[in-house]
């Protein structure tokens, strides 16, 4: 693994919003390689939104140096490549579905990478029978339904072919035969991703490293297990599946939380790699 | 919110392409806008509601839309006959109802209904994203067509965001009324209406920046125009020509 440059290289990142006081991340250090699936923990304005624009190239950090395929970017114009590379998912995909109809929206991308309106029409398809939304292609992106919408955004991103995703809360607002729907999606997908989650039990199915973001610090979860935890059973005593895995208490339903936390497991920062 | 109650259907003018429809509402209106002889804005008219049947729309949902906007004419008939200045038709008593103000109120209503009946017809007939992407074609900046297609999009979230306000203020007990306390919480209702939707457009300019705009509206619309497309184009050229003869012999005579 690591003969192969990084994808994504941070080093010593901080940011702090203006007029804020605090720095909203300090001193990150984070690589993203080829293939690696993470999952990213933290409480509500940690920082993990900033994050991923900040790789982006949305927001300047205010120290610290970012590398993409070992090469350093420094202007905006280093970020196109990036761009095309690494796909963001944005939190609400009403932000991301502007176009009129659902075919013009996905054939956008192609379409600003000098695409012909024919190549981009046959990509977006292509796309879109992929993730089986063949039948939404004609439909106007208002109206579709917000897991449709979801599912959607999610192939304007794909069909520009990235190496990797950036997934904000994907799971949000999503129905269970929506969010099975995306799990299986990403189980399918070859690409390096990081996933913004609330949502344990996804990322248990999703994920194989999680790393939390704590007090502005990028902590590495090493031993993080999953996990047994509180919830409520909407159909009462009928049994229900916990993602194909037995579940570890099936007769009792008042088990505690045991999950890594950054604080419980051995928080550790990642180590520096250096391509 | 209703929009585009019209661009569904089948007709000839339903099926033209957008471009050919919107070049031909540019002559036509122009001329209609700019005519000062009665005969010709009557021709307009007549023109109008040719081209409505033509486009077989739902005459009752034209009517009423005609309602409306005759409703804002109704207070040019109030004002201008008696602002106006000229000899007297008749008086009023004490008011004197001028001509030439109750003609100048007659050709305005005749044009103005004329042009909505030409707009209907021929652009309401296509949808917001059709005629976004036949301006594109046409070569309008790129900035206007991504207006027009933006606020398309984007009018239902915004209203979207603004029920979901009102809806929160009515179940904490907020009832409209004529007081300070209505009109604050109004503004209040609107500011954060503009607010969120000024922090949308940034979230949308981000993630259109990251799929590679760069500026320049590309358009999937590939049609190329057909014979009934020129054939309208001409028919329509011919009427709006026509209406330009009637106006300079109306002027000469």
């Amino acid at each position: 693994m690591t003969s192969t440059p990084a994808l994504l290289e941070l080093e010593q990142i901080s940011f702090t919003y203006p007029g804020a006081r605090h720095p909203v991340l300090e001193n990150i250090d984070f690589s993203l390689r080829e293939g690696q699936k993470i999952g990213l923990i933290g409480t509500n304005g940690s920082g993990k939104t900033t994050l991923f624009h900040i790789i982006m190239g949305l927001l300047t950090p205010t120290a610290g140096r970012l590398f993409f395929q070992g090469r350093e970017l420094q202007q905006k114009r280093d970020f196109l490549a990036l761009r095309r590379t690494i796909g963001l998912l944005f939190q609400d995909a009403d932000d991301q579905l502007f176009s009129p109809t659902v075919i013009e929206d996905v054939a956008f991308g192609p379409l600003n990478l000098g695409a012909t309106p024919g190549e981009a029409r046959r990509r977006a398809e292509k796309t879109l029978s992929e993730l089986g939304l063949t039948h939404l292609k004609e439909r106007i992106t208002h109206q579709l339904s917000g897991g449709e919408k979801k599912l959607v955004s999610l192939a304007t991103i794909l069909v520009m072919e990235p190496r990797a995703l950036l997934l904000d809360e994907p799971t949000n607002n999503l129905d269970a035969e929506t969010r099975t729907r995306l799990i299986e999606i990403l189980e399918g997908l070859d690409l390096a991703y990081i996933l913004i989650s609330h949502d344990w039990d996804f990322l248990a199915h999703t994920s194989r490293e999680i790393f939390a973001i704590d007090k502005g610090h990028l902590l590495r979860s090493e031993n993080i297990y999953f996990h047994n935890h509180r919830h409520f059973h909407p159909c009462g005593d009928i049994p229900h599946k916990h993602g194909g895995q037995p579940h570890p208490h099936d007769h009792e339903h008042n088990h505690e939380h045991q999950h890594g936390h950054p604080e419980e497991t051995r928080p550790e920062r990642e180590e520096k790699q250096k391509s | 919110m209703t929009f585009e109650s019209f661009c569904r259907g089948n007709s000839q003018l339903h099926r033209a392409d957008a471009r050919i429809k919107l070049v031909a509402t540019l002559a036509l209106t122009l001329v209609i806008a700019l005519c000062q002889s009665f005969y010709t804005a009557a021709a307009g008219l007549g023109l109008g509601l040719g081209l409505i049947l033509l486009a077989r729309l739902p005459l009752g949902m034209i009517f009423r839309r005609l309602l409306v906007v005759n409703g804002f004419i109704g207070f040019l008939w109030l004002t201008l006959p008696l602002t106006y200045p000229g000899a007297a038709a008749f008086s009023l008593g004490p008011l004197h109802v001028s001509r030439a103000g109750l003609l100048l109120a007659g050709l305005i209503t005749l044009k103005t209904n004329a042009i909505i009946l030409i707009f209907i017809s021929l652009l309401a007939t296509s949808s917001v994203a059709e005629l976004g992407h036949a301006m594109a074609r046409l070569h309008l900046p790129a900035k206007l067509c991504l207006l027009l297609l933006f606020s398309y999009r984007y009018i239902f979230v915004i209203n979207q965001e603004y029920q979901r306000l009102v809806r929160a203020a009515r179940l904490r007990g907020f009832k409209p009324g004529t007081n300070l306390h209505t009109y604050r919480s109004y503004a209040h209702l609107f500011g954060m209406t503009l607010v969120k939707s000024w922090n949308r457009a940034e979230r949308v300019h981000q993630a259109m920046l990251l799929r590679g705009f760069s500026g320049r509206f590309y358009t999937l619309d590939e049609r190329r125009l057909e014979r009934r497309d020129l054939m309208l184009l001409g028919l329509l050229s011919l009427a709006a020509a026509g209406l330009i003869i009637m106006e300079i012999l109306k002027r000469i005579s």
